[in-house]
């Protein structure tokens, strides 16, 4: 394997790190807001991300820098053909941030509903917005030959890439719904199990059209197909285990589709980054965007040192945290001082 | 305007915003991890307590770091796409290093230390809070060795059938020049706004004789921190000037308005009119040799003029006005040093009066460092106006124009929208970010029963902390 396709596997591994850690974030963001009914209940599905939630979004911000350093091209060509999308992607990004610290700092019944509707808002127009996005390089851009890209706005609004959007959007809001399950306890974690009993139907079918026109589109290899099959077999054992109110497995599967969906769109991509409407001449391709050898090689060992340890220390960080989320005894009994908002 | 002006001015604009938010995460991370280091060795809850008021206020300050920081590195590819793809082989190294090695430490710990008070046990729970402390540092090493590069490219070569440059020496890019130096001025300059924002908050209280005990406390370790390194950054900064005229003369002349070469130079405390059209402003109390000697090091050195400059510019790279905005130069130079020394002068006398057991009764002084709060906030602002506008035309100091580094496929009607969307976003973020602290920075000890509420919990489940 050279050092180009070892990047490329790189990067296509962050970015599915990203969505499978992050994206129970998202789908708990979404979901917050209605799965608890008072406040202390939505502190309860906050507080289950809350230690980890930054930690999780860093694989973004790698998986970006990852291809400014290793692809430049093929990072300038997407950054600026996505412009208002990813303008809109960063505010959301930010909103939903700021939402989670802020939230909290005052004891009011309408700062704190404003902040957990940014905070539903911004969970879920990032994985909308980013699926549009990567389902664009799939299902290609107009790029000219020197590499720019050479369309407006409602370009970016590709039928596949749209559908990228919503499958992942489903997909992140069912893996937060099946984290709250294993994550917490009490009413939250009732009301997460049979959202995810529910939700696991329209995200099997957004799967399984998603699979079939994936390979409809791609030039990768055959045996590429394995990644696709995956992300269906967890969408089915998704639907499985969540009917049997298995709250682990239920996880784990929602966990392999999430992961097998951004892996079959990196691996379908293959061996281009990508995709031109306007010329296959004109497709960016690992090859034709890469930085030399020698920027690769320095950022492999890094990476080769740095990436154990983070998982490491990420992984510690959920063994630290492992016990389940409820509602304090102390409050549990009293009345709730809040209204409900909802 | 431009397309190509928009996207300046937007990328200007968020990237001091941002700056607002690093120097105090960096500095705060340490004064923190020094007060839960002090009460882990000595047991006083006061130091506990000192420990959770500024560690909050440093959260609320990652927070809007962490985002803000996001909007720097997606803008690289959406408004200068053809930089990227320029200098992706060099520039794009040290930042996906940033985020392996300094981004995943700080945010990871940073969680493990808010949520971790009653889950891990106290010495491990104080390494957290130093390795979030490391990872600022760590961050700020890799983003300055790739700023360094723009001032002062090393370490590649030009790619023959790409005319891009390529990296053939890492090494080179941490032993720049203008890296150790410009890295070494940012840190000092982090730990002096840490430490400001710290001082001015004790002192509020202080004023007002609430806590007292306490925070003489963190007013002592804030101006133990300030007195060396307001005095340390001086002499750090003024050495990173003979630095910066090695390798762009242009920045360190133009922060003179020296037009014509002289030797010795002297230095113009002040000046009446100047600017990029006036060649002769009226300087006002001229210091002989100071200029010399910030710019060479030496006491009779030779500053090169902008006119000379400029001619050898010419010469070398073509017909163009290789000369920086003049105005911009010599004054954020000037408030960037002249408040510089007045934050020094403001950590002797706090520590006189320390020393003379007198810091808590002095109302001139808990006046003056309660409303010292803004100042590092303008010199750091003027600090990076300094290096940055001084770059200019510059996007890469000598191998790429700002003019061709901007996206082609961006239309002028989305650089205005997007600037629009910034500046509203962060106009508002701004306005909740002060409040909040504000708020927090007055009433925040009056706050501290609410994460006791929940002590009977289980001690291994997490607290509600958001």
């Amino acid at each position: 394997m050279t050092l180009q396709v070892l990047w490329f596997v790189i990067i296509a591994v962050l970015w599915t790190g990203f969505f499978v850690l992050e994206g129970f974030d998202f789908g708990v963001g979404m979901l917050h807001n209605f799965l608890g009914r008072n406040d202390i209940e939505r502190r309860v599905a906050i507080n289950a991300i809350g230690p980890v939630w930054d930690g999780n979004e860093v694989w973004l911000i790698v998986g970006g820098a990852g291809i400014f350093a290793a692809f430049p091209s093929w990072y300038a060509t997407w950054f600026s053909a996505g412009y208002l999308a990813l303008l809109l992607v960063l505010v959301a990004l930010i909103i939903r941030g700021v939402s989670f610290e802020y939230r909290g700092k005052i004891d009011r019944n309408r700062w704190r509903a404003t902040w957990s509707w940014t905070l539903t808002i911004g969970s879920a127009l990032v994985p909308l917005l980013l699926g549009v996005a990567l389902g664009d390089l799939l299902a290609g851009l107009p790029i000219d030959s020197s590499a720019e890209f050479t369309g407006n706005f409602w370009n970016l609004l590709t039928p596949y890439g749209l559908w990228v959007g919503v499958t992942l959007l489903v997909l992140c809001q069912l893996h937060g719904a099946t984290f709250l399950g294993l994550k917490t306890d009490g009413v939250v974690r009732r009301r997460g199990v049979s959202v995810a009993r529910v939700a696991v139907w329209p995200a099997l079918f957004l799967v399984i059209v998603f699979a079939v026109w994936t390979r409809a589109l791609s030039d990768a290899p055959g045996w590429t197909v394995v990644f696709l099959v995956l992300t269906v077999v967890g969408a089915i054992a998704a639907v499985v285990f969540a009917q049997a109110g298995r709250e682990g497995r239920a996880f784990a599967a929602t966990a392999v589709a999430i992961g097998g969906t951004m892996a079959s769109l990196f691996a379908s991509l293959y061996p281009n980054v990508m995709v031109s409407s306007t010329s296959a001449a004109n497709n960016l391709t690992v090859a034709n965007t890469a930085s030399g050898d020698y920027a690769l090689k320095v950022m492999t060992v890094v990476a080769l040192v740095l990436f154990p340890l983070v998982l490491v220390y990420q992984g510690w960080t959920y063994w630290v945290f492992r016990a389940r989320i409820s509602v304090p005894s102390s409050v549990a009994d009293a009345p709730t001082q809040e209204s409900n908002p909802a | 305007m431009s397309q190509l002006d928009l996207s300046r001015i937007q990328f200007a604009s968020t990237t001091i915003y941002h700056f607002f938010f690093v120097p105090v995460t960096i500095g705060l991370a340490f004064l923190v991890a020094i007060l839960q280091t002090k009460w882990y060795r000595s047991g006083n809850d006061e130091y506990r307590r000192l420990t959770k008021f500024f560690g909050a206020m440093l959260v609320i300050n990652i927070a809007i770091g962490v985002v803000t920081g996001l909007v720097q590195e997606f803008e690289f590819g959406m408004n200068w796409s053809q930089y990227s793809r320029f200098v992706g082989d060099v520039f794009g190294a040290p930042l996906a290093m940033e985020g392996l090695a300094a981004f995943f430490l700080e945010s990871t710990f940073l969680g493990l230390w808010v949520f971790g008070w009653k889950i891990l046990p106290r010495r491990i729970h104080l390494l957290t809070i130093w390795l979030v402390a490391v990872g600022t540092l760590l961050s700020a090493a890799f983003i300055i060795a790739a700023n360094s590069w723009m001032q002062h490219p090393v370490g590649y070569e030009i790619n023959a059938v790409t005319g891009r440059p390529q990296l053939n020496s890492i090494g080179a890019l941490f032993t720049n020049p203008v890296f150790v130096w410009g890295y070494l001025h940012v840190v000092l300059a982090s730990l002096l706004t840490g430490a400001v924002v710290m001082l001015a908050v004790s002192a509020w209280h202080l004023r007002r004789a609430s806590e007292v005990a306490l925070f003489r406390h963190s007013a002592s370790v804030s101006l133990a921190t300030l007195i060396p390194v307001s005095i340390l950054i001086m002499l750090v900064g003024s050495h990173l000037g003979v630095i910066e005229t090695r390798y762009q003369p242009m920045k360190i002349a133009a922060s003179e308005a020296q037009w014509n070469t002289c030797q010795p130079c002297s230095f113009s405390a002040f000046q009446i009119g100047g600017g990029n059209d006036d060649q002769n402003p009226t300087k006002i109390i001229q210091i002989p040799h100071l200029l010399s000697v910030l710019a060479t090091g030496t006491w009779n050195g030779q500053v090169e003029g902008l006119n000379e400059l400029q001619a050898q510019y010419e010469q070398e790279f073509g017909p163009g006005n290789y000369i920086p905005n003049v105005f911009i130069q010599y004054w954020s130079m000037r408030v960037m040093a002249y408040l510089g020394a007045l934050m020094s002068l403001l950590a002797l006398w706090g520590g006189w009066l320390l020393f003379r057991r007198k810091l808590e009764s002095s109302r001139a002084f808990l006046f003056v460092a309660t409303w010292a709060v803004f100042t590092p906030f303008i010199m750091n602002t003027a600090g990076w106006m300094l290096t940055e506008s001084g770059r200019q035309p510059w996007i890469v100091q000598g191998l790429m124009l700002t003019a061709n580094g901007n996206s082609p496929s961006v239309s002028t009607a989305e650089v205005v929208i997007s600037l629009a969307v910034f500046l509203v976003l962060y106009a508002a973020l701004g306005v909740v970010a002060v409040f909040l602290q504000l708020r927090y920075a007055r009433r925040g000890l009056e706050l501290e029963h609410d994460d006791e509420s929940d002590s009977d919990a289980d001690p291994r489940v997490p607290a509600l902390t958001y």
